[in-house]
């Protein structure tokens, strides 16, 4: 075990897989000498070289789409994004091309590739640096969606994904990568894709929370236990696949669900857990689902803070499901 | 097309035979003027951001010949799609200190109500569109925005900016592409400050120079020095002279250097050689025009006095008046998503004070 930051373990995590399997390469803006713009590169171009590790111009749209290639040629890519918000020019080649290889080939061809980007708000960083569009790819049928919350589940979801034979979107809460830190184990460490964390156990409400949501919850959740609520936190570090049964168990034992994204309400991911819990739990529920998210508006720069859910917003979230 | 670049300013100051675009002694002045309070006006900036008092900087440093030079052909009636790396554009068109400062805070003086980063100018009074930090979006819409004056019958002329690593991004193709199809009356100046953050030049295209990347669009492709503001305002305003008759846009590479690092999130020492950096240093703009204009006896040391002492003192007091002022209101946020508010925005504006109104009377506890 070693003791390192949220940013440090995604370092590891591919510093391990180059180290594991040479078809591993690591490419995007600024990925080399620089190490990254958040530093998460960093010491791999020198460690492996610049044919395993190398700096691309800057086009998202190139970065993707050789990275498909690749993929389709037996590489095992991971492609950077320097942040989520600048995906779009490439999005074409995810989610009608990685996306799609699979199944329009009848299973010929495939996408074995990791996109990794910084995601989320909470570093002063306006629209464009602080995004949470997670449910866009969610959306795509055909693309895994994983996103950690601490450093240890980014160490094994990221080896995880590396290894998995199809798309992976690897989405990493910015706002964290130097405030999370923990215990990390050395060497081979794998958390397979699809299943949840119970950060948390509880009994009297369920909050479902992932990202840089997890850490704002468990703090919710010890205000919530001085006024004598037991919290229940599930993170499902991956969206999808998606572990329901994890969920549905939690929510079935509680009665109560809250639902914690930065992401804009409409169409954000809660909807689709509130419907789930909807659909196969109704009969367990003792009051109504709850979502905090960010609002149906643009990411602000100045008002980020009052934009992002806060330890207020959650705890308003969870008094909706006993008072009603 | 040879990879020469146009230069005007010669080493002694003197203009090249035949090649000075004669503008007035008072205009001469006035683009100094300019250039140096961008400069001074970028280095306030970086030490304001230094000292936490905005959260984000990007300095222009290096590149006042190429944007200043380039932006001065223009007529005020005509529209500017910028990138990032443009500030001096808004003192030339005269935008107040005050709005540009308020927007670096994002405080409720700033016109963008602070939606946006700082540097994320947008200016509609001066035909200059809001910047967006998505590489390369501008060049194709600046395209668009030509071919509707050219529908309309205007003789309006677009110019829009972006950097060598904009020259990679998908929009890049797709302006150049349109406007070359439509003939539109648009100037693309791409400011090849030599980096992209840390990627280098060479290691952005194979091209020997971006002008030459015109010639596959059937425009012109026009290589200057962009640290010679004169030889970069005659390419400009031939450009601009030219798209206003009607034959269409043209390609402007100004080759320069971008001398600070990236932004203030970025330390350029990390992956830059020392000495180029010095090298550059050995040609900036400023003092290149300066030997100019001192030559023609427009410029001397008092000159020079009076000029910094002037722009210190204005940005010291629009910094001093912007701190003053307050974030914008909470409830601001939930403006201007559409024109009218959607039921859902409406409910979530509601929600939202009602909670900030509970916090008050809740003095820091959380009550369930
Ligand atoms: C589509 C997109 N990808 C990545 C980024 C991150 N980024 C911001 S500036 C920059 C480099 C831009 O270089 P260049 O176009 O040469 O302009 P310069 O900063 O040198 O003026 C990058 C990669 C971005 N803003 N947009
Ligand atoms: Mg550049």
């Amino acid at each position: 075990m070693s003791t390192m930051t949220l940013l440090e373990a995604a370092n590891k995590a591919m510093q391990h897989e180059m180290a594991n399997d040479e078809r591993v390469v690591v490419f995007g803006e600024d990925v080399g000498l620089k190490g990254g713009v958040f530093g998460t590169t960093q010491g791999l171009q020198n460690e492996f070289g610049d044919d395993r590790c190398f700096d691309t111009p800057l086009s998202e749209c190139g970065i993707l789409g050789t990275a498909v290639g690749m993929a389709l040629y037996g590489l095992r890519p991971i492609a950077e994004i320097q942040f989520l918000d600048f995906i779009y020019p490439g999005f074409d080649q995810i989610v009608s091309e990685a996306a799609k290889m699979r199944y329009r080939s009848g299973g010929e061809y495939t996408c074995p590739m990791v996109i990794r980007s910084p995601y989320g708000g909470g570093i002063r960083g306006g629209h464009y640096h602080s995004q949470s569009s997670e449910a866009y790819f969610c959306h795509t049928p055909g693309l895994k969606v994983v996103i950690p919350s601490t450093p240890a589940d980014t160490k094994g979801l990221l080896i995880a994904s590396i290894r998995d034979e199809d798309p992976v979107m690897f989405l990493e809460p910015k706002r964290i990568y130097r405030t999370a830190k923990g215990e990390v184990p050395d060497g081979e460490h794998v958390v397979p894709l699809g299943k949840g964390r119970v950060v948390r156990e509880g009994s009297d409400c369920t909050i479902v929370a992932y990202g840089a949501m997890v850490p704002l919850v468990e703090k919710a959740a010890l205000e919530a236990e001085k006024q004598g609520k037991s919290m229940e936190i599930i993170d499902p570090r991956s969206l999808v696949p998606l572990d329901e049964e994890l969920i549905l168990e939690s929510v079935k034992k509680t009665g109560r669900c809250v639902i914690v994204h930065e992401a804009p309400r409409t169409c954000g991911y809660g909807g689709e857990i509130a419907a789930i819990i909807a659909e196969k739990a109704i009969e367990y529920l003792e009051g109504p689902i709850a979502r905090v998210t960010g609002f149906d508006t643009p990411f602000p720069y100045a008002l980020e803070n009052l934009y992002m859910p806060d330890v207020r917003r959650v705890m308003s979230g969870i008094a909706k499901t006993f008072n009603w | 097309m040879t990879s020469k670049a146009l230069s005007i300013i010669e080493n002694d100051g003197r203009a090249a035979k035949g090649k000075d675009p004669n503008l007035s002694d008072e205009e001469l002045r006035r683009i100094y003027e300019i250039m140096v309070m961008t400069r001074v006006m970028d280095d306030k900036g970086l030490v304001l951001q230094r000292r936490g008092g905005i959260g984000f900087y990007l300095q222009s440093t290096g590149q006042e010949a190429s944007h200043i030079g380039s932006a001065y052909a223009m007529l005020d009636s005509d529209w500017f799609f910028p990138a990032y790396r443009q500030p001096g554009i808004l003192l030339l068109r005269g935008v107040p200190l005050d709005d540009i400062v308020n927007e670096w805070f994002g405080n409720d003086g700033d016109t963008s109500k602070g939606r946006q980063m700082p540097v994320h100018y947008s200016f509609r009074s001066v035909n200059f569109v809001s910047i967006s930090s998505p590489i390369g979006t501008q060049l194709s819409q600046a395209a668009g925005a030509a071919m509707g004056a050219q529908m309309r019958g205007d003789d309006t002329v677009f110019m829009t900016y972006c950097g060598d690593g904009g020259t990679s991004s998908n929009d890049f193709h797709a302006g150049l592409n349109f406007a070359g199809v439509y003939k539109a009356p648009v100037v693309f100046v791409v400011e090849n400050n030599q980096w992209a953050i840390s990627v280098p030049f060479q290691k952005q295209t194979a091209a020997e120079t971006i002008a030459a990347k015109a010639q596959a669009y059937g425009m012109p492709g026009i290589r200057v020095d962009g640290n010679d503001v004169l030889a970069v305002y005659r390419a400009s305003k031939e450009a601009v002279d030219r798209a206003r008759k009607g034959e269409g846009p043209t390609l402007i590479e100004t080759v320069t250097y971008r001398m600070g690092s990236h932004s203030s999130s970025d330390d350029a020492d990390r992956y830059r050689d020392k000495k180029e950096w010095e090298a550059w240093g050995k040609r900036d703009p400023i003092l290149r025009f300066q030997k100019y204009l001192q030559q023609k006896g427009l410029w001397d040391a008092e000159f020079e006095t009076e000029v910094q002492t002037r722009s210190k003192q204005e940005i010291n007091d629009a910094v001093k008046r912007a701190e003053l002022r307050s974030l914008p209101a909470p409830e601001s946020m939930f403006d201007d998503v559409f024109m009218n508010q959607t039921p859902q925005i409406k409910e979530q504006r509601e929600d939202f004070l009602a909670l900030e109104g509970e916090a008050d009377e809740a003095q820091g506890e959380f009550p369930l």
